[in-house]
């Protein structure tokens, strides 16, 4: 009677909402690049903040940065793990990038999987671009 | 012992509200060993208010040229008279070389100092070369007319751009009466010969200006322009009684720019 259409209702119903999980199940996704420690970075045990402080917050740092070169005048970072920088995304021995020595490969391959395409580099030139 | 008294529940409880009082104390002691500090560099050069004087009898062409050239390389500021690198950049448009993007540049003088153009004026005047550049005002127009504050004064007395903050609108532009100022109506970087990584460029959109090399005052040296003026330029702090260039324009006689406009320029030209 009734009761066999909306048993077979119900299943083709449960199938097609739950559909996304049926095509992860089938598909393999795509795991989240891990970015490469490579050159200084390799070395040095130490980031800025802790990983995962890193991993979350480093858009806020630089942020916070270039805030205070540019303002305040104020160039140098004593961080809560004993380290000192020089506050800079690209210049010198102790930014960013001066210790993350491949950007594409740190970075960029973070950055491309997220789709963020942050446009400090419209000014600031990564060291390694040049020549 | 399940009896409790009265008394024995509110001795707990008082110890335990002390307790609860006293855990953000706890927190700050502990925590505050590892706030990050933030601070200047060590042999970085600090002044009250950094002003500039250009002794005019020591610029010759030569010098006005050495000093353009260093400052404009330093910070990448575009030549538009370059020649594009096609495979880098192609399909660059032609340039309008009405355009123009300067920090530092050579002025005659009846351009520089209009009201100072006598009658009669020393002949010599006519022919030197003056260099002019943002004067770093003590009122500077520029700052009120910002309606970001990407520009601003710092404490030091350099009018100084941030430009994370420049929208382009140029309100600063009209305000300066020195045209110390540039806008970017296109990509710079075509036009700059060697990209010099140790100073950001600029993006389309933005205004530019020099500043003072603060770049280089927080390293503890001197800007480019006074390294390659030969002795013609001198940075120091106006404030201090004590610095060399006070103790210059105490010996000499020496004119600012527009003084008229009341924007008390920190660059002043021996004369
Ligand atoms: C002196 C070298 C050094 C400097 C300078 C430095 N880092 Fe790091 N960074 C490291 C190291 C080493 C790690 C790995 C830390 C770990 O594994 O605990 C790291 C980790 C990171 C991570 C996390 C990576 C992950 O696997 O999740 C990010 C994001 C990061 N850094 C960004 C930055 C940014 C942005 C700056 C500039 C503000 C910077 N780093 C400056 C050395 C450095
Ligand atoms: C562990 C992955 C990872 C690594 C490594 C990483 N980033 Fe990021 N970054 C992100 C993510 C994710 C965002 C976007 C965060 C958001 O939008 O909330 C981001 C955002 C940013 C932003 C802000 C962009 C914007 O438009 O607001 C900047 C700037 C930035 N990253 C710089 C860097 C630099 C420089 C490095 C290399 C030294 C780096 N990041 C390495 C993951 C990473
Ligand atoms: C319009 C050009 C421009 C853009 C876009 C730009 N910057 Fe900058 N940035 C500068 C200039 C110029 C300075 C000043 C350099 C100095 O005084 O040494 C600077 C300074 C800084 C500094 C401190 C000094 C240094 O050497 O790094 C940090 C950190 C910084 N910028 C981060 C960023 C980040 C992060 C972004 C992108 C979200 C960004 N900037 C985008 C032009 C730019």
């Amino acid at each position: 009677m009734n009761k066999n259409y909306i048993i077979t209702g119900l299943v083709i119903f449960a199938l097609a909402v739950l559909s996304p999980f049926w095509f992860n199940i089938i598909t393999t996704t795509q795991a989240a690049p891990e970015p490469e420690l490579l050159g200084k970075a390799k070395a040095e045990k130490k980031c800025v903040l802790d990983k995962y402080d890193m991993r979350a917050n480093h858009m806020s740092l630089l942020d916070d940065w270039r805030d205070s070169v540019v303002r305040d005048a104020d160039r140098m970072y004593k961080s809560s793990n004993g380290h000192s920088f020089n506050m800079s995304l690209s210049t010198g021995e102790n930014s960013c990038l001066g210790c993350h020595e491949d950007k594409a490969k740190f970075c960029d391959a973070c950055h491309t999987y997220a789709s963020v395409t942050p446009y400090c580099w419209d000014c600031h030139t990564n060291p390694k671009e040049i020549e | 012992m399940m009896k409790k008294s009265r008394r024995s529940f509110l001795k707990v409880a008082g110890v335990a509200a002390v307790g609860l009082g006293a855990s953000p104390a706890m927190n700050f002691a502990s925590s505050d060993i590892s706030h990050p500090v933030k601070s200047k560099n060590e042999h970085g050069l600090s002044a009250h208010r950094w002003g500039m004087v250009i002794d005019t009898n020591k610029i010759t062409d030569e010098v006005v040229e050495a000093c353009v050239e260093a400052c404009h390389k330093a910070h990448n500021v575009p030549d538009f008279n370059h020649e594009v690198d096609e495979e880098k950049y192609p399909k660059t448009r032609p340039v309008n070389h009405k355009q123009e993007i300067k920090w530092l540049w050579e002025e005659e003088f009846h351009n520089a100092f209009p009201d100072k153009e006598d009658e009669f004026l020393a002949e010599k005047y006519h022919d030197l070369p003056f260099l002019v550049t943002c004067n770093h005002c003590k009122n500077a127009p520029c700052v009120k007319a910002c309606p970001t504050q990407a520009t601003f004064k710092r404490e030091d007395g350099i009018v100084l751009m941030d430009y994370h903050r420049c929208i382009g609108c140029r309100f600063c532009m009209a305000a300066c009466p020195f045209g110390a100022r540039s806008f970017n109506f296109r990509d710079p970087r075509p036009f700059i010969e060697k990209n010099d990584p140790a100073f950001p460029t600029r993006t389309k959109g933005v205004v530019e200006k020099c500043n003072l090399c603060a770049e280089r005052l927080a390293k503890g040296e001197q800007p480019h322009c006074v390294e390659a003026s030969e002795g013609a330029i001198v940075v120091g702090d106006l404030e201090d009684p004590e610095s060399e260039v006070r103790a210059l324009l105490n010996e000499h006689y020496s004119i600012r720019r527009k003084q008229s406009m009341g924007t008390e320029p920190s660059v002043y030209y021996v004369m």
